[in-house]
């Protein structure tokens, strides 16, 4: 290292004030990290805290991170954007250089990331969490122009989504109709649906009493499902009504101009404020250079997160195929950690861990001071991921009456989760 | 040197705001505690702070957790999925750190 350029300079202060007392140059590899959310930015705290002689890059397009989870609760009211946005300052005083650019391609052979301004990175290792893309084409009517009118709101991107429809909420006439459209599997986050039904429910109980809600989903069941409809029918009478498949739940065309979500019989449903969720696949930048296979997902080896299709390209998150493992942050986090001991592996060793365990909770909120929860814990087989027999689970379900104590303290609990996630993400 | 003083005093400052809570070298089958507990067990609002749990203890705790002995609305669906081996590294880990 003969000339100190402004990148590596910064690299070594934030190296001496990560980790003092250590002296050695970060030479030992390239580690490139490809979007900051809840895979790439734990992935990202956790390289640079424990292989301090590696560099890290980490690319997002974003200046800020507003995550999903919580998001809920801004149509709730109980949380505000500015709460659940976070900076990625706590990343760079750990002297990770982070680029604020887009990944437009991966050269697996070249070993490159080419960035949209043309720039292009070098890696040892590379890990991609890029979540979630869009099926623009799979809801008639539906494309990125509708989600001005119809928002998704499924992404967190700059906030505008989740605000959007917080104002629609807000400017919804009395007695008006909320609609969701809920997608089939696999999906990010299979609770997030039924806990944002939960915390429109809790807005309009409060601010629009005789408003509906109206939910048209693609399934003909759903994560939590008891646990939900206990809490829906004890905390908002009957102001929902879940509309399954088989009852033709199924929402296949949307006309923004009417206000109109038309079902897979063609029914059409008047709705005052609409949500649609979209189908999903995973994000573009895996879709485009190979890595994801037909059905639009990216095949991970279960012990390494190795892209099927790449030597060296570990891809985590919403993106990869990791059944049972749902499409969780929790998930994203949990796996984040192997996949980078796994890729630094043979740049540093030690060797990767030969019988993970990957955790997931996901805590709903229902309603004010009641929340539930779902936990998996998972191990791997040669061939994937499985369930370990025994454990895991969802809240106990019963009477209000014995279980509200339970309710609030778990209401407590995810609000610590929250907390602690982030920070082990941003801090 | 009259310079350096404030800046020595500046670096320690932002040394101590990007170090805290960093934990390295946990156990693998550790890393999932830290998005409720904190990787440094360091815990969160109502979540306990478990960094420097007795060993002991923290075994017993466990077991009772794994049997339904001891209130909880979560550790007891979280204990059975650990075996006994992972639970005595567990037990060493969040003994040993601070
Ligand atoms: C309403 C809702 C509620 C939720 N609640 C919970 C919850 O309570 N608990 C939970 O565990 N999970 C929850 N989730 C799920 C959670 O948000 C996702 O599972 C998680 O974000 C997945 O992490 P990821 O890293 O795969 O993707 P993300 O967190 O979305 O991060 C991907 C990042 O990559 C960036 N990116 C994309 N393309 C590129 C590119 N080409 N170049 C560079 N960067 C790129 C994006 O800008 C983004 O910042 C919820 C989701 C929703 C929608
Ligand atoms: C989803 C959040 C969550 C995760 C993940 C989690 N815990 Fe807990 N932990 C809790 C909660 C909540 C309690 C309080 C008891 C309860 O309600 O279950 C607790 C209690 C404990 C206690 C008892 C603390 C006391 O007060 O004496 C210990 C020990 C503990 N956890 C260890 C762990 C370990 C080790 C892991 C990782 C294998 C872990 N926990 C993972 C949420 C979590």
């Amino acid at each position: 290292m003969t000339t100190f350029t402004r990148r590596s300079f910064g690299a070594l202060i934030g190296a001496t004030l990560a980790a003092p007392g250590l002296v050695r140059a970060q030479t030992a590899g390239r580690l490139v990290i490809v979007g900051g959310g809840f895979g790439g930015a734990s992935a990202t705290r956790f390289a640079r805290i424990n292989y301090p002689e590696v560099e890290v890059t980490l690319v997002e397009p974003w200046p800020t991170f507003v995550t999903c989870p919580y998001g809920n609760l801004i149509l709730g009211g109980n949380r505000t954007l500015p709460e659940i946005t976070h900076s990625y300052d706590g990343l760079r005083a750990r002297g990770v250089n982070v680029v604020q650019d887009r990944a437009a391609d991966i050269d697996p052979v070249a070993k490159t990331v080419s960035l949209e301004s043309g720039t292009v990175l070098d890696y040892d290792k590379l890990i991609v969490s890029p979540g979630i893309g869009f099926r623009w084409d799979a809801i008639e009517g539906y494309d990125e122009a509708a989600s001005q009118v119809f928002p998704h709101a499924w992404m967190g991107g700059d906030g505008s989504q989740i605000t959007l429809l917080r104002q629609q909420l807000e400017a919804m006439p009395q007695g008006g109709v909320f609609g969701i459209s809920i997608p089939g599997n696999p999906f990010r986050c299979p609770p997030g649906p039924y806990e944002r039904i939960s915390m429109v429910a809790q807005y309009l109980k409060q601010n629009n009493p005789t408003a509906k809600i109206l939910a048209f989903d693609a399934k003909d069941g759903f994560s939590k499902q008891g646990l939900f409809q206990d809490a829906w029918g004890e905390l908002y009478g009957d102001m929902i009504e879940w509309i399954p498949l088989s009852a033709d739940g199924q929402i296949v065309r949307v006309d923004v101009e009417n206000k109109l979500f038309i079902s897979d019989f063609g029914e059409e449903h008047r709705v005052d404020v609409g949500n649609v969720v979209p189908p999903q696949y995973a994000a573009s930048i895996v879709r485009d250079t190979g890595l994801a296979n037909e059905t639009g997902w990216v095949p991970v080896n279960a012990r390494t997160f190795e892209s099927a299709a790449a030597a060296d390209v570990h891809v985590i998150g919403d993106a990869n195929i990791a059944s049972p493992l749902p499409k969780s942050g929790y998930v994203a986090n949990s796996t984040s950690k192997t996949a980078v001991a796994a890729a630094l592996a043979d740049v540093t060793g030690p060797e990767a861990p030969s019988d993970p365990v990957y955790f997931n909770t996901c805590y709903s909120h229902g309603g004010e001071d009641y929340s539930f929860s779902v936990v998996g814990i998972y191990r791997t087989t040669d061939e994937g991921f499985v369930e370990t027999p025994d454990s895991g689970g969802i809240s106990p379900r019963g009477p209000l009456s014995e279980l509200a104590e339970n309710r609030r303290l778990e209401s407590g609990y995810a609000d610590a989760w929250y907390e602690s996630i982030t920070r082990d993400m941003f801090s | 040197m009259k310079l350096m003083r404030p800046m020595t005093f500046l670096l320690f400052a932002g040394m101590i705001s990007s170090t805290a809570f960093a934990q390295e070298g946990a156990p693998q089958v550790a890393l999932s505690c830290a998005g409720c507990h904190g990787q440094a067990g360091e815990g969160a609002g109502s979540i306990a702070r478990i960094a420097g749990y007795d060993r002991d203890a923290f075994i017993t705790v466990w077991e009772e957790f794994r049997n339904n002995e001891r209130p909880a609305t979560i550790m007891n669906r979280i204990a059975p999925g650990y075996t006994p081996e992972d639970v005595a590294i567990l037990a060493d880990y969040f003994a040993s750190i601070e």
